[in-house]
């Protein structure tokens, strides 16, 4: 006797990033959730991010790996609040990490939350950890088709960011390939190209970045004024 | 590399409605995997093998149906299985059409053991 069932198999998670999902709203921040293979240059984004902006700005960083606090040594130097979630083998955050992580940062809005995933471009794609945005990064030393070969991070990011674009020169890399093939997967990706180390490309990505905190804002619930 | 991680949610799902309905014997249980998913069908059904061996639940089967990406015309409304990532309708041409299948990662149904008949 066949029963229907017709739940997501990933239910807790999705029950929890909805909870973040409304606390995000209600404290007017904005979550963004970094994805891209080991060595792509999430931290190095993250770095320059930080890096730009002014004392004091409400920004925090939660930043993922299988071990070691390296990263998170690396962020605090920029005297914003970090915290590093250390998984301990586990391949990608999920919705109850974060919650806790951030229950211990004590991080509250309106700000910014800047999320970089355990690097890898499979399972981090599946746990919905409540973000207004996945971000995913690629790197001009890997190949064009990396958009083909891992569809599923590629149809859920809302922005692909190519990173290093000062090695161009030196590599045998088409950025133009690499869109048209992200684009196969999902027409409507936003794209940026950015050298983190440069500098080149970076206003455009802190616009963007700037251009979703403002829709965010506008989606809050109103304050009493 | 998380097929793990996913075999133990659908357990623990299966567990809790173990504990609900303690009389009912399980069988088998449906699960619908989508090609963007990022779930591999063989490493999910070794890790489900392998967590549910030697436990209450080492009889039950894992009935994978695998989904493949589908669109949505965004004209004409036609619903198509997205082949070499041609998005474009094959009815009308039209480029524009939205995903409405592929993501799936769900759990579809239990199959139950029928009770043994009384003598």
């Amino acid at each position: 006797m066949r029963e229907a069932v017709e739940k997501k198999v990933l239910n807790e998670n999705d029950r929890l990033a909805a909870e973040l999902r409304q606390r995000y709203r209600e404290q007017n921040i904005l979550c963004v959730n970094f994805i891209s293979s080991p060595g792509s240059g999430k931290t190095a984004l993250l770095e320059k991010t930080l890096g730009s902006f002014a004392p004091g700005t409400s920004v925090a960083v939660l930043t993922g790996d299988l071990q070691t606090d390296n990263d998170a040594r690396r962020l605090m130097r920029y005297g914003f609040p970090v915290r590093q979630i250390v998984t301990g083998g586990t391949c990608h955050l999920d919705a109850r990490m974060v919650e806790r992580h951030l229950n211990e940062l004590g991080f509250r809005g309106p700000g910014l939350l800047l999320v970089e995933n355990v690097g890898n471009l499979v399972c981090p794609s599946s746990y919905d950890l409540g973000e207004a945005a996945k971000i995913v990064l690629l790197s001009v030393t890997e190949g064009e088709d990396k958009p083909l070969k891992y569809p599923g991070i590629f149809h859920r990011a809302s922005l692909m960011i190519l990173t290093k674009t000062d090695l161009l020169p030196h590599v045998e890399f088409d950025p133009m390939l690499a869109l048209e093939n992200a684009r196969k997967i999902h027409p409507e990706i936003d794209y940026l190209a950015l050298s983190s180390k440069s500098g080149e490309g970076f206003d455009l990505w802190l616009a963007w970045l700037a251009a979703l905190q403002q829709k965010t804002r506008q989606e809050a619930p109103a304050t009493i004024s | 590399m998380h097929e793990v991680g996913i075999a133990s949610s659908i357990i623990e799902s299966i567990e809790a409605e173990a504990r609900r309905r303690p009389d009912a014997r399980f069988a088998a249980v449906g699960v619908r995997i989508g090609e963007l998913s990022n779930v591999d069908r063989d490493a999910l059904a070794f890790a489900f093998e392998a967590l549910t061996r030697k436990t209450p639940l080492e009889h039950l089967r894992l009935e994978i149906e695998w989904c493949p990406r589908r669109q949505k015309c965004l004209a004409c409304g036609e619903e198509f299985v997205v082949r070499e990532w041609e998005l474009t309708c094959p009815k009308c041409g039209e480029a524009r059409s939205s995903c409405i299948g592929g993501t799936e990662l769900d759990i579809a149904y239990l199959e139950l053991e029928e009770p043994c008949e009384k003598p």
